[in-house]
């Protein structure tokens, strides 16, 4: 099977303060992984370090992506090579539209896979495909990027961002936690049609009930900047069950 | 000898080495200013003798406040060598006078600019002052164009040809805005103005066109000392271009223009600017200093006058387009994106005078600054005692690319009258690290990123703009950020 992303002892620090303390994980095209853990215990970091975020010095480990050394290349350089980050707190870009931001975005990574540029008219077409598929209010698309839009809203439009760019990786940063139940089922779907046999996700959420929705192959458990167990979708269940404290307490030493 | 003179001297002599000046010489009168200057320019505008007494007036004044060098304007932001104005020619005949064969001889940065701009090789030649054969295409336009406004009883011409077939209104307004006596180079464009525009809209017209300065640009040209003057009749419209985008180079180092706009009862005079003199190299040597004063009143009850101004050009710009809300109810708005980098200079801003009762005026003002450049905005708001429930809000934001350039606001407020209802709003910004992020990790690249976010921290006032001159406005703006960041 084809690998997409392989991460090594990766070691990660803000200002002297360790966060990562050797991460390993591997994913391959097609799969689904699940990343669970306690607040603050380094998942929105893993996710940042992976998308080249710079507040973050790498102290150690090793990440290749589809056979190429990912920590060596820029921000959007990693995004051009397919590599979406949904983000947890996505920000607002005033007076930046929608529809303008998109286009760049979008023929930036057209023009690096060689592709023609798409002209306003593919676009908007692509942009109702895709708004559909996610349930995304039509209006939003008229507004500034992010702009005055409530958190489940913002939410969605990260899901339609990624459906819009179509990466190879898809990393989902607590996606769920803002989405009513309604929404949570719209999106989730919209994800589902997103996984390709080519493509793989990183999900990282606090709750069994996306997982429901968003069936993954692996699911993770971070504590303290380290995955400390790893196991099928039944791991999510047992730790709704059971919480952090017996994933910590029934730590192999 | 400082270095302002200095460059003065090297722009007579590269002048001299492009071997223009003897074409020129017929057309030009010595450098320095004197009596005798001032009669000879009237002369060769062929003024009636009303116009040439209000220059010798204003030349006079202006002697008096040349001689005490405390009264020169010295209190912008902005720093600037001394101008000796006795080393500047003050008449040049209208038109751009050809300085180049061909293109290949032009300022390649210039033709860089021309063809992002997509501008026309023909327009690029005339812009840039190389010697056409063919005739351009927007001289016929202009002509239609005329016609067309003609049918409406309006009046849109060159300052010389009002000054010859529409006198009396001429006479009647000029200088009621912006007397000679207002400031310094208020008294010297009085004194030595060569061309403008005249601009009259009748009672109850609404101008079925945007009027643009730049439909007349292959006619005359533009001259160092403009003036403009709008009157709108009672309940009248008109949507006033002055400018380009295209950048404009001009053997003149100091311009000094001044714009005049008087709306009557419920008449809206909407005013648009885009500014993009030559900046000068570098190290700033060269740009055009742009001192200008612009000023509009509200006259009648319920009228309107609003300013929006792109500034991108010139080494120097010193600009208050103001509004006297004369009228009651009466509106003015101001609405400005300075954009400097480089070494550049702007200190701009305005003034709004609430003497009217239920006057309301809004005021936004977005400042770049990237490099080393400065950027100022200065603004007076001013409720007289008789301006019963006066209204202002005011808002001015700054961002700084990169941390070597400056921003300042100077608000002055002046409350005679305790209805008045005033609110001022200010923010400073960099571009947001967080935000630069958000846009790279959907794959745009840093230069695209900081053009998008800046172009968002503007869009409020470019929206305000004309449809097409905002499109052209936004381009530009992407055009200055290009490589100006860092
Ligand atoms: N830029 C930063 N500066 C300072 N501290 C940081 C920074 N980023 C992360 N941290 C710290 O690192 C730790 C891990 O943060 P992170 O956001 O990765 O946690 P998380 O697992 O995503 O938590 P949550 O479930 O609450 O989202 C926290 O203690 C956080 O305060
Ligand atoms: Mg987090």
């Amino acid at each position: 099977m084809k690998s997409i992303l392989n991460i090594q002892g990766l070691k990660a620090s803000v200002e002297g303060m360790p966060i990562l303390n050797g991460v390993n994980l591997s994913i391959n095209a097609g799969e689904v992984h699940a990343i669970m853990g306690p607040n603050g215990s380094g998942k929105s970091t893993l996710a940042s370090v992976l998308a080249g975020n710079e507040d973050y010095e790498i102290d150690g480990g090793t990440v290749d992506y589809l056979g190429t050394d990912l920590l060596d290349m820029d921000v959007d350089e990693r995004a051009r090579e397919g590599v979406f980050l949904a983000f947890q707190y996505p920000v607002e870009l005033p007076g930046v539209s929608t529809m303008n931001f998109l286009k760049q975005a979008v023929n930036s990574v057209r023009e690096h896979q060689g592709l023609e540029p798409l002209k306003a008219a593919a676009l908007l077409r692509l942009a109702r495909e895709k708004a559909a598929l996610i349930e995304l209010d039509a209006r939003l698309k008229q507004r500034s990027v992010n702009q005055g839009f409530s958190g489940g809203e913002k939410k969605r439009n990260e899901i339609f961002q990624l459906a819009m760019l179509e990466p190879t990786l898809a990393i989902l940063d607590e996606t769920d936690s803002g989405l009513d139940i309604d929404a949570l089922r719209s999106v989730s779907n919209g994800v589902n049609q997103l996984r390709t046999p080519d493509r793989g996700f990183l999900v990282i959420t606090h709750y069994q009930r996306l997982l429901d929705y968003l069936v993954p192959d692996f699911v993770h458990v971070m504590v303290n900047g380290k995955l400390v167990r790893s196991g099928g979708r039944e791991l999510a269940l047992e730790l709704e069950e059971h919480g952090y404290d017996w994933i910590q307490d029934h730590l192999p030493e | 000898m400082n270095t302002d003179t200095q460059y003065l001297h090297q722009v007579a002599e590269s002048d001299y080495e492009h071997g223009w000046s003897t074409e020129i010489d017929s057309d030009t009168i010595p450098k320095g200013l004197s009596e005798e200057v001032i009669r000879l320019i009237s002369a060769k505008k062929h003024d009636p003798d009303w116009m040439l007494e209000s220059r010798l007036r204003a030349f006079r004044h202006w002697e008096k406040l040349a001689s005490d060098t405390d009264k020169y304007p010295r209190w912008a932001h902005i720093q600037y060598p001394n101008i000796d104005f006795q080393d500047i020619s003050y008449y040049s005949a209208p038109g751009n006078k050809p300085r180049y064969d061909s293109l290949d001889e032009v300022d390649p940065e210039l033709i860089k600019t021309f063809e992002a701009l997509g501008i026309p090789l023909e327009e690029q030649k005339v812009l840039a002052g190389v010697a056409v054969d063919a005739v351009i295409d927007s001289v016929s336009v202009a002509t239609t164009f005329k016609e067309e406004l003609a049918k409406h009883g309006i009046i849109f011409c060159s300052f010389t040809e009002a000054i010859e077939n529409h006198g009396d209104l001429v006479r009647k307004y000029m200088g009621s805005v912006v007397p000679y006596t207002d400031n310094f180079y208020a008294a010297l464009n009085a004194a030595v103005f060569s061309d403008g525009s005249f601009c009259y809209i009748p009672a109850g017209v609404r101008c079925p066109m945007e009027l643009s300065t730049y439909f007349r640009i292959n006619e005359a040209g533009t001259g160092q000392f403009e003036r403009t003057l709008i009157v709108a009749e009672e309940g009248s419209y008109v949507s006033y271009l002055e400018g380009c985008t295209a950048p404009r180079r001009d053997e003149n180092q100091l311009h000094a223009a001044v714009v005049e706009i008087i709306a009557h009862k419920d008449a809206e005079v909407k005013y648009s600017t885009i500014q993009n003199w030559y900046p000068g190299n570098a190290e700033g040597k060269g740009g055009v200093y742009n001192f200008v004063t612009k000023r509009g009143i509200c006259e009648g009850a319920g009228s309107k006058i609003s300013w929006t101004q792109l500034e991108t050009g010139s080494a120097i710009t010193w600009k208050y387009p103001s509004v006297i809300l004369k009228g009651d109810h009466s509106v003015g708005e101001f609405y400005s994106v300075a954009f400097t980098k480089g070494r550049q200079q702007a200190d701009t801003g305005t003034k709004m005078l609430h003497l009217g009762r239920n006057t309301s005026s809004t005021i936004i003002s977005k400042g770049i600054s990237a490099d080393r450049s400065n950027n100022s905005y200065r603004g007076l708001v001013r409720i007289n005692k008789g301006a019963e429930n006066a209204r202002n809000f005011t808002q001015c934001d700054s961002m700084l690319l990169g941390d070597r350039c400056g921003a300042h606001t100077f608000p002055y407020l002046e409350i005679q009258n305790p209805t008045a209802q005033v609110e001022h709003e200010a923010t400073t910004s960099k571009v947001g690290e967080d935000q630069m992020f958000y846009c790279q990790q959907r794959g745009i690249s840093e230069q695209d990123a900081i053009k998008l976010l800046v172009s968002g921290f503007c869009q409020e006032i470019l929206t305000q703009l004309p449809m097409e001159f905002a499109v052209e406005a936004r381009k530009l703006l992407a055009i200055e950020l290009e490589g100006s960041v860092g």
